[in-house]
């Protein structure tokens, strides 16, 4: 029953990708926290909590293949959305330090005493409480994306002209979460957390239960991507994507299906940003910066866009690449991902994944092309059948 | 004449881009039921009186009313398209990357929000339906190819085949002939004959012979505005038709 629910919603590589995502989310704590450390299959630590933060990456990824590779919405600003999520995660684990700070204050976080503050701000309740925080992030970053969305959308701006308001969107935010009057630690943003649900977060058994969160809520995205997509809502999007106008003819309301995805994609995003913070210990405003979201679109390009799946390739793919060239050549990262997203454009329009998939859709069309290429008996007699033009 | 009890009613309607009239003075009147052939040379503003009727232009003045009391000029194309009008484009234009019968199953008249598509259902009837369909534009066999790889012909008849889905009261078939064999010009206008014994239709065509067979009371623009209408011997024989038009 259930597993017939599910693959009504999912395709096969859907499934398989969950199911790998399931796999790592239980093997890699065990091998963690069970093997000795002499063990080849032990999985240290600090890889555990790379790996996790590439895995947010990638569930920002598919937030954004979501917009823009199934609806041509490209978002140039998507890592607004995972900072905010970020900081409304931040906001309860600064809030969870309680009078361990530098400046014991039971109830203000550092910063604030640090800024003679009497009181805490009044968007700052709350957050002492987990769940609370954890509507936050999708709320806050769900509800900036409404209200940007509604009237974006209403107005029909599209296009370019929407890809540079958002980045603009992402680049005002910056430039007042730097401001040390907004309430959000300014430039040195939130960090020195203590504990997450009680636990420290620097316990290897804390990173191992956030990696694992994070790999189900990547399982949990590409169930809700494919669920979506492979609706009909999904061929209205794709719709859009292809010809605007056209949906809008056929009576479909345009804005209201773009407001939706996005909105949506947004949410996941203020996830991703939330799992992201426990894991690396910081968030600053440098998260908004312009280039981080442009990073994005980068990842999303290389792993395949409107693959679902491809973009998760993509973003743990380059990442790799960056810690690797980071390290190793710093002064040339930059330009290997320029060089990086030039192929990936002139050479691999559809990704890594598209690749893989056009030369199956091409196998599966000739397929069915070669099925219905004998005119239907009922139409021969009295029809002229225009001939199949491709009848190699 | 009164808008009342007409299904399309166009009254002085005039539209200008930077300067340029491209429909003058325009007054037009479709009854319901009706089939009316529009002709006129390239630049007469045929389409652009379609996008004013289907709301994607709005008239600097005149009165555009469906129904007899619709006024249209206030609406947009989601309403317009609602409300019962349905448009085939002049160059054709249909999702490349979905199959024609994805294609078909986006046009079906049916609840549009975006709420009821995400858990839509495909029902016993909506399959009937779409199989009646398939069959009438001759696409039957061919309902799991993206529409990409239909030919031109074939996509001028997937894109009737969506307008049909759409169940409208009145179509607006822009160039419906335009790059087809003759056989399948004289297909098409036997389709739409079919198709005008139900429902009003607005068909735009530069072929004569397809326009002669469907033999049906023609327009001819000329400049934005009307330059003769009647049958179409009447009309190939106005002197003035024949200078602007025929005679070329
Ligand atoms: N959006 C627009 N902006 C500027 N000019 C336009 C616009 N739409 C139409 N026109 C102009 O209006 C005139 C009428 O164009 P229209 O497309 O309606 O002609 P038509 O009768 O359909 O011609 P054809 O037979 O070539 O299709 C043309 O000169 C065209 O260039
Ligand atoms: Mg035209």
């Amino acid at each position: 029953m259930i597993t017939q629910w599910f693959f009504t919603h999912v395709d096969r590589r859907g499934g398989i990708a969950i199911a790998l995502l399931v796999a790592i989310a239980l093997l890699v704590p065990l091998s963690n926290l069970l093997l000795p450390q002499t063990s080849p299959l032990h999985i240290p630590t600090y890889l555990v909590s790379l790996i996790g933060k590439y895995l947010t990456y990638a569930l920002l990824a598919v937030a954004l293949d979501l917009v823009w590779g199934f609806c041509g919405i490209l978002s140039l600003g998507h890592g607004a959305f995972f900072a905010l999520g970020g900081y409304a995660m931040g906001m309860y684990l600064m809030r969870q330090i309680g009078p361990r700070g530098v400046y014991a204050d039971p109830v203000l976080p550092d910063f604030m005493v640090f800024l003679n503050w009497k009181e805490l701000p009044w968007f700052w309740h709350g957050f002492d409480n987990f769940w609370f925080a954890a509507l936050m992030v999708v709320l806050v970053p769900g509800a900036l994306a409404f209200g940007f969305g509604w009237l974006a959308f209403r107005s029909r701006v599209t296009g370019v002209y929407l890809s540079i308001i958002t980045q603009a969107l992402t680049y005002a935010l910056l430039l007042a979460f730097f401001r040390n009057d907004m309430g959000f630690g300014g430039n040195n943003g939130l960090t020195d957390f203590k504990d997450i649900l009680g636990f420290n977060i620097q316990a290897g058994t804390t990173r191992s239960m956030l990696f694992a969160a994070t790999a189900l809520f990547l399982a949990l995205a590409v169930f809700v991507s494919s669920f979506i997509i492979r609706s009909k809502l999904g061929k209205v999007l794709v719709g859009v994507r292809d010809a605007e106008s056209r949906m809008r003819f056929l009576g479909y309301r345009v804005d209201r299906y773009k407001l939706f995805v996005w909105t949506i994609s947004a949410m996941m995003a203020g996830i991703a940003g939330a799992l992201y913070v426990p894991q690396v210990g910081i968030i600053n405003p440098s998260e908004f910066e312009p280039a981080n979201s442009i990073e994005a679109v980068i990842w999303v390009a290389v792993g395949g866009r409107g693959t679902i799946i491809g973009p998760i390739i993509g973003a743990v793919l380059v990442n790799f690449g960056k810690t690797y060239f980071t390290a190793a050549f710093p002064e040339i990262w930059l330009f290997a991902l320029g060089a990086l997203f030039i192929i990936v454009t002139l050479f691999l329009p559809k990704g890594i994944l598209g690749l893989y998939g056009s030369w199956r859709t091409k196998l599966a069309d000739r397929a069915a092309r070669k099925k219905d290429s004998a005119p239907p008996p009922v139409a021969a007699e009295n029809v002229h059948l225009p001939e199949p033009q491709a009848a190699e | 004449m009164k808008a009342q009890d007409t299904l399309l009613y166009l009254d002085g309607v005039s539209v200008s881009f930077d300067g340029f009239r491209a429909i003058n003075n325009l007054s037009l009147v479709l009854q319901t039921g009706e089939m009316r052939a529009i002709i006129g040379p390239n630049g007469a503003g045929k389409t652009t009186m379609m996008d004013i009727i289907t709301g994607k232009t709005k008239p600097d003045a005149g009165d555009v009313y469906f129904n007899g009391e619709v006024d249209l000029t206030r609406h947009d194309e989601a309403e317009i398209a609602l409300l019962g009008i349905g448009r085939k484009f002049q160059k054709p234009t249909v999702f490349e990357s979905h199959t024609v019968e994805d294609n078909l199953v986006l046009a079906l008249s049916g609840p549009r929000s975006a709420f009821s598509a995400l858990f839509h259902r495909q029902s016993a009837n909506e399959a009937e339906r779409i199989e009646d369909i398939l069959y009438t534009i001759r696409l039957n066999g061919k309902r799991d190819w993206l529409a990409a790889n239909l030919s031109h012909g074939q996509k001028q008849w997937l894109e009737i085949g969506m307008l049909l889905a759409q169940d409208p009261k009145l179509l607006l078939v822009d160039e419906p002939v335009a790059g087809m064999t003759d056989a399948e010009t004289a297909e098409t206008a036997k389709l739409l004959r079919e198709i005008a014994k139900t429902r009003s239709v607005l068909v735009v065509e530069h072929d004569m012979h397809f326009v002669r067979e469907l033999d049906v009371k023609v327009t001819c623009l000329h400049e934005g505005s009307v330059l003769a209408e009647g049958s179409l011997d009447f009309v190939s024989n106005d002197q003035r038709v024949i200078e602007v038009y025929l005679g070329r």
